[in-house]
């Protein structure tokens, strides 16, 4: 199993934070991972993309051209990365903000409402383990528990608390998918 | 078992110097590499280990105040980027003229000038054939995962001491900024007086006691007797050519095409063997780990197999004049690159080898 993410929305969404608590709950499951963020001006300007790899095998490119799963949370996201899902790939988005919906009939298509249901839980932190927990209902390839202990890993011992909040978004994330296109 | 982390390039480079038992780390800030001393500033070691963290005013001031560590035998290092690294080229001849050990860690970006901060490796030239003035090469080992990182401060600063003279890790913004897998090296003390007496007494400022003093300088007035030096120097980089070329060759025993590749270059590389492989063109990877000194052998030992080598870079063509050079006409050399900061893919990668051999 490989599986070849990106993760593209604004600064500030966890985008960054949402692809190493990915990462890091991989090698809880002994696989082989790598993290690749953008960085400099884009970053301050407001995108904020990284390229997340989980796989069985030793890892060789970090830096990819196609995907087999594109998370999508802004319009700039949409415009660079919908076509460089892989045929067959799956791509999720948040519709907030998006004028122009993804249109590929050859790739799964599904849409989670991360920022609504963030603000309707009175917590928009929570908003990228909402996404999160979307993807992982289409790609099961991380299970609950090595997701929390991904968690720990990957948040200082301060805000372990928030573990059990994180962990019920998740599970928000994954009862409130949408289906747009299914192959 | 030694616990897994995940975590980034430049932040390995951090831990790893605190593990090893390095003394002084002096730099000044740059991006792509700015986690170094973020992470070292954080991690407070002189609380732990004793080891000096400064931000210095300046890359020349850094870069001094390495001189003067190595100089009293001290485990001491820099680190920056491209521009951060032309600044310091004064020094480092100062330090390898002087024959020195120390570590400089160069994670390159684009240029020339200020440039970009994206990923390049535009400064081979610099790195392996000088960079700064005179007949002098600095050992410069070419990290391709986030676990090398960990791995060549260790082994740069052995090969520092072992040869007296300067090592570079010379990575990129890619191996800098992403985050792997690594098992981190355990704990080596610092070296204590004693043992710096033992490890490099015989030439180290150590405090001249009852024995001749020690002059270190990179001066000489009369020309023969620094011609006499120079020999000397270049009898030690041919040793080094003799036992400590390193590199990785991937599925070359039956490939008609070899990438030549080294540092995030290489990794993205094997992802073009793959799609290549599956496209029935059959192409194996040679991964320089040691760019000075040069696999120049291992390449020429693989010329009657192949049709041809491709030196691929993030640069307008550096490393592949070495290859030229280890090919020495025997078969055909190509070369496909970027620059600027611009990271090739692994699929534009195989293109320019179907159009560059005609397959």
């Amino acid at each position: 199993m490989t599986e070849e993410i990106i993760i593209a929305g604004f600064g500030g969404q966890g985008v960054l934070s949402m692809g190493k608590i990915l990462a890091y709950s991989g090698i809880m499951q002994d696989q082989e991972v790598s993290w690749m963020p953008s960085y400099g001006p884009e970053m301050r300007g407001g995108t904020a993309n990284v390229t997340v790899i989980i796989s069985d095998e030793r890892i060789s490119s970090p830096v990819l051209n196609a995907f087999d799963s594109a998370i999508v949370l802004n319009q700039q996201s949409m415009d660079k990365f919908e076509a460089q899902v892989k045929p067959g790939g799956t791509l999720i988005y948040d519709p907030n903000g998006i004028t122009h919906h993804p249109t590929r009939k050859d790739i799964n298509i599904y849409q989670i409402e991360g920022a609504r249901l963030a603000a309707e839980g009175g917590n928009p932190k929570i908003f990228n383990m909402i996404i999160l927990g979307a993807f992982l209902k289409v790609k099961p390839i991380i299970n609950l528990d090595n997701l929390e202990k991904g968690l720990k890993k990957s948040l200082p011992a301060r805000h372990h608390n928030l573990i059990p909040m994180n962990i019920e978004a998740v599970q928000t994330g994954m009862k409130q998918l949408v289906v747009i296109n299914q192959l | 078992m030694a616990e897994v982390k995940l975590m980034k390039g430049n932040e390995v480079i951090a831990e790893t110097a605190i593990r090893c038992g390095c003394d002084g780390y002096f730099g000044y800030p740059i991006t792509p590499q700015s986690e170094v001393m973020e992470t070292l500033m954080l991690r407070k070691p002189w609380e732990e280990t004793g080891m000096v963290v400064l931000q210095a005013e300046s890359e020349l001031a850094a870069i001094n105040m390495v001189y003067g560590g190595a100089s009293c035998g001290k485990k001491v290092m820099t680190s920056s980027s491209s521009p951060g690294i032309s600044l310091k080229q004064e020094g480092i001849t100062y330090i390898a003229g002087a024959e020195l050990p120390c570590l400089v860690v160069d994670v390159m970006r684009g240029g020339p000038g200020l440039g970009t901060i994206q990923p390049s490796q535009s400064d081979y030239f610099q790195a392996t054939k000088g960079g700064g003035h005179g007949d002098y090469h600095l050992i410069v080992l070419a990290p391709a995962s986030v676990q090398e990182m960990s791995d060549f401060v260790v082994l740069g600063f052995e090969l520092a001491f072992k040869y007296r003279n300067p090592a570079m890790v010379l990575a990129d913004g890619v191996i800098g900024q992403m985050m792997e897998k690594v098992v981190l090296p355990d704990y080596t003390p610092r070296w204590t007086d004693e043992e710096i007496e033992k490890i490099s007494g015989s030439w180290a400022l150590t405090g001249k006691k009852k024995r001749e003093h020690h002059i270190i300088t990179s001066l000489e007035l009369e020309a023969h007797r620094q011609e006499v030096f120079n020999e000397k120097l270049q009898r030690k980089y041919r040793e080094i050519e003799a036992n400590e070329v390193r590199y990785e060759a991937l599925q070359c025993e039956d490939a008609d095409y070899i990438f030549v590749a080294y540092g995030s270059t290489a990794r993205i590389c094997q992802k073009s063997i793959q799609l290549a492989r599956e496209a029935g063109i059959k192409v194996g990877l040679l991964r320089p780990i040691t760019l000075y000194p040069f696999p120049y052998q291992p390449i020429s030992d693989l010329c009657s197999q192949v049709k041809g080598f491709m030196s691929v870079e993030m640069s307008a063509g550096q490393m592949v004049e070495d290859v030229r050079l280890a090919v020495n006409g025997k078969t055909k050399v190509d070369f496909y690159g970027r620059m600027g900061g611009v990271v090739p893919t692994p699929e534009e990668i195989l293109e320019a080898l179907k159009t560059k051999f005609m397959i």
